[in-house]
């Protein structure tokens, strides 16, 4: 397993990635904290699917010298995918922000726990 | 082609254009026209389920006529359709029911985007159902999380903001692991189809190629759906999320949203990894444990509340545990009680959440038991329609819950190895359901002299007495004629491998 991983160096970055992005999204109680390993998260996935579909050697699906040879290109549906998932983490950004704007007007704090500590205080 | 087969492709389309056409109409306009689309889905389902049953198979709609492997295509079997039908009377009765505490709690000149949100749920639960692509099913999930968050946050108070805050945060996490999975899933096999990544699955399975990889997809896939379905220990966000939005969120949220994952979760274990290969993985186990953990912890917690709205959220776990407990059987049967399951507790979960804002608004909108005292009679409608959603849940026979717990039992017999633990904690967690909602309803139905609250007659609530005796005839028809029911679950099923 060991060279494997050196092989496909790639993979494993952005494994580690996703590893550290989860892991601030879970524990973190900073709410911009949480955002940004929301945000290292996805985007090692988006390193996983563009590493996968890239093929050394190969050039971008885009026909300039009519090459029409399947063997000349990479494919091009993780890079797809990595765009319509770009689109998807980005709506989803900026949903939690306009979140994290609405706590912070009302409670002064951008810590989850003491917004819960005051929450408990109103007693609602 | 039949025209039948476009059905589900427009009914998703229409929920999508509703969406952006409420955006810009007026509150009543926007609530007439979400009104009038679900009426039209409820009827494109049925015609889509009796169709599929005239047929006997289920049938593939190929979007923009590209082929398989190339193109995105929607699949239509009974299960589906029914799954459909059933999501979208669901909403219309919650909605329904739940009115006029929309126009209560919702902003003025606000509630239009309340109706906005729920169109585009509603078509992202049909799409849930209905697609037959991954990448499909991952956007649509998206759209889901983000309509669900809407439905908490829109009463604004704080309690609602922080709920929406921890909900996002843990379906980010749900998601960002299914995502990952599907993505590995992808690179093993090379396609985004289900029926086609089956193929490459099994081929990958009998060759015994790329094992680890391929069950370390399978389980991001099925955490991450669970986390999203709030199985038990990532229950934390639901009990404030369910307990302070506005009522009808907090049905829909309950009965529809979770069941939408774990109909795509049944959808992948059975039409992408196939499901001889799913259970020789294991992962059917820990579900198994997290789901008996999960029935006995969520009814311990509802016993410990004092608000009758997070009492039921939390029952919710409990429900949740008892779907993910038939998934561990790992046989036929109990794959099929957890779908009845999931009808059922989405009839009468539903229901609970409607019939106490009855009771709470004759008790001066607290939600504390010692001022729900005798409220029964203040709202006699509201009484009654809880009462049956609290034996339902218990169990008792006439209603949908029985046939549930029937159907669990069997399948608990059939596993020699599981069959002790099911059927014990399947006990336990019937004493503890009983103990919680006996507990309200003997306090409802608790004679009190003098009160301060007046009672509420038919006229007030026309609506909602009607809504609630659709509930309550959902439920006793489930209870008392199941077998159709489950014999086009049974039926689905066997097309689904």
């Amino acid at each position: 397993m060991g060279p494997n991983l050196l092989i496909n160096y790639g993979e494993s970055v952005a494994m580690i990635l996703f590893g550290i992005g989860f892991g601030n999204l879970l524990l973190q109680t900073n709410l911009i904290k949480k955002i940004i390993g929301l945000n290292i998260m996805d985007t090692a996935i988006y390193l996983f699917l563009a590493e996968k579909g890239y093929i050394a050697g190969r050039v971008a699906p885009i026909v300039t010298d009519g090459v029409q040879s399947m063997e000349a290109y990479i494919n091009p549906i993780p890079s797809g995918l990595v765009l319509t998932g770009i689109v998807v983490s980005v709506s989803v950004s900026a949903l939690m922000l306009a979140l994290t704007i609405r706590l912070y007007r009302r409670y002064h704090t951008l810590d989850l726990d003491e917004i819960s500590k005051q929450l408990k205080k109103e007693g609602l | 082609m039949d025209f039948v087969q476009n059905f589900p492709c427009i009914s998703i389309i229409l929920c999508l254009f509703a969406g952006i056409i409420s955006s810009g109409l007026k509150d009543k306009a926007a609530m007439w026209l979400n009104a009038a689309l679900l009426t039209v889905n409820t009827l494109l389902s049925a015609f889509t389920l009796t169709y599929t049953l005239s047929i006997g198979h289920p049938f593939v709609y190929v979007m923009g006529k590209f082929p398989a492997p190339w193109g995105n295509e929607i699949r239509a079997g009974a299960p589906e359709a029914l799954m459909a039908l059933f999501f979208c009377v669901i909403m219309l009765l919650s909605l329904f029911g739940g009115r006029h505490k929309i126009v209560e709690e919702v902003e003025e000149d606000k509630t239009y985007l309340y109706y906005v949100l729920t169109d585009l749920l509603l078509s992202s639960l049909l799409a849930l159902v209905y697609t037959n692509d991954m990448f499909t099913a991952y956007v649509f999930v998206e759209i889901n999380t983000i309509a669900a968050c809407g439905l908490i946050m829109i009463r604004q108070n704080g309690r609602t903001i922080e709920a929406a805050v921890r909900y996002m945060i843990m379906s980010l996490l749900g998601s960002g692991m299914l995502l990952l999975g599907l993505c590995m899933l992808y690179d093993l096999t090379g396609h985004l189809l289900m029926s086609n990544m089956q193929e490459s699955v099994a081929l990958l399975v009998a060759n015994g190629e790329y094992e680890i990889p391929l069950i370390v997809s399978i389980v991001l896939i099925s955490v991450g759906l669970c986390i999203k379905s709030a199985l038990f220990p990532f229950h934390a966000w639901l009990p404030d999320a369910y307990g302070y939005s506005t009522v009808s969120s907090a049905a829909i949220l309950s009965s529809l949203v979770s069941k939408g994952y774990i109909f795509l979760l049944i959808k992948i274990i059975y039409r992408v990894i196939g499901f001889d290969i799913y259970r020789d993985t294991r992962i059917i186990d820990i579900l198994f444990v997290f789901g008996l953990m999960g029935m006995i912890f969520g009814s311990l917690s509802a016993i410990r509340e004092n608000d009758v709205r997070r009492m039921i959220a939390y029952s919710s776990v409990a429900q949740i545990g008892y779907i993910y407990m038939g998934f561990g059987m790992g046989t036929q049967v109990g794959m099929v009680a957890s779908i009845f399951h999931i009808l059922s507790h989405a009839a009468t979960k539903s229901l609970l959440f409607i019939a106490a804002i009855g009771l709470t608004d004759v008790s001066g909108g607290s939600r504390k038991f010692i001022e729900l005292t005798g409220s029964g009679y203040r709202n006699k409608w509201a009484g009654i329609a809880f009462t049956v959603g609290s034996l339902s849940m218990v169990g008792i026979p006439l209603f949908s819950g029985f046939i549930s717990k029937l159907l669990f039992s069997q399948a608990a017999v059939q596993n020699h190895s599981k069959m002790l633990p099911a059927l014990i904690v399947l006990g336990i967690s019937t004493v503890l359901n009983a103990i919680y909602f006996m507990k309200t309803v003997i306090r409802i139905y608790t004679p009190i002299g003098q009160t301060a609250y007046p009672s509420v007659t038919i006229k007030d609530m026309q609506v909602y007495a009607v809504v609630l005796v659709a509930f309550i005839i959902l439920n006793v028809v489930l209870g008392i004629s199941s077998q159709p029911v489950v014999d086009i679950i049974q039926q689905g099923l066997a097309t689904f491998a």
